[in-house]
């Protein structure tokens, strides 16, 4: 396999080349470095005579890679010529000989320090876009909404249902556990920093509070984002890749109307229950753990807990949920819509989607606790 | 008409190939040969099972029974290497393109040739571009996106890059479906021209009349989950299968407008 496909031999201004074996794919890197060898070693030549007669395959690869051959050499103003090819290969060389050398693109020239600034310009402008996309879609779901209020009938009930038992009933089992467990880990870490002190009965006020006011809401919101929202921007992702939003619009059907109202509708309705039900799975866990790890029985607990919370601390935490919903739920449907054609771009959305809406969460729940802070809740 | 130089060399052979989805068997005994350097139509009604066989074949669809020989090798039996290395050996044009979406047409161009040959990125550039040029694009589509193409020149791009490695056998899988009359016409050339220039062997489903009438050599057609006839267009034409007729003779067939039997 080490014998050479391309061997040259100059004699004055004259060079003859003699090309032999198989020219094809297999064969291309060698061949490429053997005839760019050939035509840097080669000095000063009038004349290239290329013998091709030995060359028993050749396909595209070796074809192109003789004309670049002889264009080389052509660029040096010597004359070529090739004789001995086979008949059935002069398809293939009248098919190469006439590609053109690409035009390359005139590089938009620029420092590193214009690029930088470029990129962040155009960072800020994609922020606002989707600061924009947000609220143009949170209108636009008003008018569907004043819209379906007007005529009942033309609410998607069904499509409510489905989505609700999606993200709903069917996420009662996950939410739950993961609450339960944070509920647990709160109060252990309570338990064993608290009995330093000898305050170990605070714990207590400790798990009540923080669940029902903060974690619970936003622990549930957090999940959601990551379950539901990301699920929506992929199946509105992938309906805007396959024109069936299109479709749906020149069916005289508002997608707003049809496919987002529902889902976020199921949204206002799946998260405030979850949050309830995931507050009670972690006053449950932290219950369990301050029993089992702090030796506070679940009478003494209950007792506490009575005294720490209120009505209102509950209230707090729960006046919340939808709001996250629908931030979880708008996020999720404008960056569906945003998806372009390729698969690159469905994965971009999504990830976007998660973490915009994950991110918004957190500080829609900095904006509440300061109002309620501010009015004394 | 590239009628084979004596010896037929078959380098597809399917012999009794039964494929099924659950009890319903599309595939009953299927035989068919494809010899080296034609271009063979395979027709059939929708839903016959053509590309259910053209799967069966490139391996895309398990088989229940049969043998399926790509240049004399067993493929469901093979080793690894040696299917690879006859997968190597042969390009798909997928009846939507199948092109990366999030790659640009030069780096789907590349991307079969990069995998299996260690070739410098100025040849692969090059290469790019002389295969853009034998399907009749330029290199001004190089940095466009499978989404920002046209129909027509997705399947370009979709032909360059199954032809990228220079295979024996290419199979179409409809080729011209969603083109225009011109634009399908200009397919039909394309073929035959890399037909002849690189000496394909050509494997085409298709449902347009005229590209069989133009381009094949030979028609095989697909029926009941058998192959019911092969053979040039004349024979096809001569006929007296019912479906055949219905088919070749129909309202939609040149053979009722003009006599081109001597195609």
């Amino acid at each position: 396999m080490s014998e050479l496909l391309l061997e040259g031999t100059a004699q004055g201004e004259r060079l003859m080349l003699a090309g032999s074996g198989a020219w094809v794919a297999e064969n291309a890197r060698r061949l490429e470095i053997e005839i760019d060898a050939a035509t840097r070693r080669s000095g000063e030549v009038r004349r290239v005579d290329i013998d091709m007669g030995a060359v028993d395959h050749l396909d595209t690869f070796g074809a192109w890679l003789l004309e670049r051959l002889m264009r080389d050499f052509s660029a040096r103003g010597a004359a070529t010529q090739v004789y001995g090819l086979k008949d059935n290969y002069r398809a293939l060389m009248d098919e190469v000989h006439g590609v053109k050398p690409e035009q390359s693109p005139a590089h938009s020239g620029g420092s590193t320090i214009i690029y930088l600034i470029a990129s962040i310009g155009r960072s800020i402008a994609t922020i606002g876009g989707s600061f924009s996309a947000f609220i143009n879609m949170l209108g636009a779901l008003m008018v569907a909404l004043l819209r379906v209020i007007a005529h009942p009938g033309r609410f998607r009930f069904t499509a409510m249902v489905h989505q609700l038992d999606n993200v709903g009933w069917r996420a009662v089992p996950i939410v739950m556990l993961i609450t339960f467990l944070i509920g647990g880990i709160i109060a252990q870490q309570g338990i064993f920093h608290f009995s330093k002190f000898g305050a170990d009965i605070y714990v207590v006020d400790m798990v009540g509070i923080l669940v029902l006011r903060e974690i619970g809401v936003l622990i549930v919101a957090i999940m959601v984002a990551g379950r539901s929202g990301s699920a929506y921007t992929a199946e509105l992702g992938t309906m805007q890749m396959r024109e069936e939003i299109d479709a749906l619009r020149t069916m005289g059907f508002d997608p707003i109307e049809v496919l987002i109202l529902p889902r976020i509708v199921a949204l206002l309705i799946a998260v405030p229950i979850l949050a309830f039900l995931g507050s009670m799975a972690a006053l449950y866990g932290g219950g369990l753990v301050a029993w089992l790890y702090g030796g506070i029985s679940p009478e003494i607990y209950l007792s506490r807990l009575k005294e720490a919370v209120t009505l209102q601390t509950f209230e707090v935490g729960m006046i919340k949920a939808p709001f996250m919903a629908m931030v979880v739920g708008v996020v999720a449907c404008v960056d569906g819509l945003a998806v372009k054609g390729s698969s690159e771009s469905l994965g971009l959305q999504t990830t976007a989607s998660v973490v915009e809406s994950i991110f918004l969460v957190i500080v829609l729940d900095g904006f509440f606790a300061m109002f309620f802070a501010s009015i004394g809740m | 008409m590239a009628q084979g130089n004596g010896r037929r060399d078959v380098v597809i052979e399917v012999r009794d190939v039964v494929v099924g989805f659950g009890d319903h068997l599309v595939l009953d005994h299927v035989n068919l040969d494809v010899y080296r350097g034609e271009i063979l139509g395979f027709v059939g009604g929708s839903g016959a099972g053509k590309s259910v066989l053209t799967r069966a074949i490139i391996g895309l669809l398990p088989k229940r029974a049969g043998t399926i020989k790509v240049f004399g090798v067993e493929m469901s039996a093979a080793s690894d290497a040696a299917r690879q290395a006859v997968e190597r050996h042969w390009g798909v044009l997928f009846q939507q393109g199948a092109l990366f979406s999030s790659l640009t047409v030069r780096e789907n161009l590349q991307f079969p040739i990069r995998e299996y040959l260690k070739v410098s990125q100025t040849l692969l550039d090059e290469l790019a571009i002389a295969k853009l040029e034998m399907v009749g694009l330029d290199s001004s589509v190089l940095e466009k996106f499978p989404s920002e193409l046209s129909g027509g020149m997705t399947k370009r791009v979709a032909l360059a890059r199954a032809l990228a490695l220079d295979p024996e056998i290419v199979f179409l899988d409809e080729p011209t479906s969603g083109l225009d009359p011109i634009g399908a016409g200009a397919f039909d050339t394309l073929i035959m021209t890399l037909q002849r220039t690189l000496g394909l062997t050509v494997f085409m489903v298709t449902h347009d009349l005229d590209s069989l009438h133009t381009v094949c050599d030979r028609i095989a057609v697909l029926a009941d989950g058998k192959v019911i006839a092969a053979g040039t267009m004349d024979t096809m034409l001569a006929s007296t299968h019912p479906w055949l007729r219905a088919y070749f003779h129909g309202t939609r067939s040149r053979a009722n407008h003009l006599d081109v039997a001597k195609i």
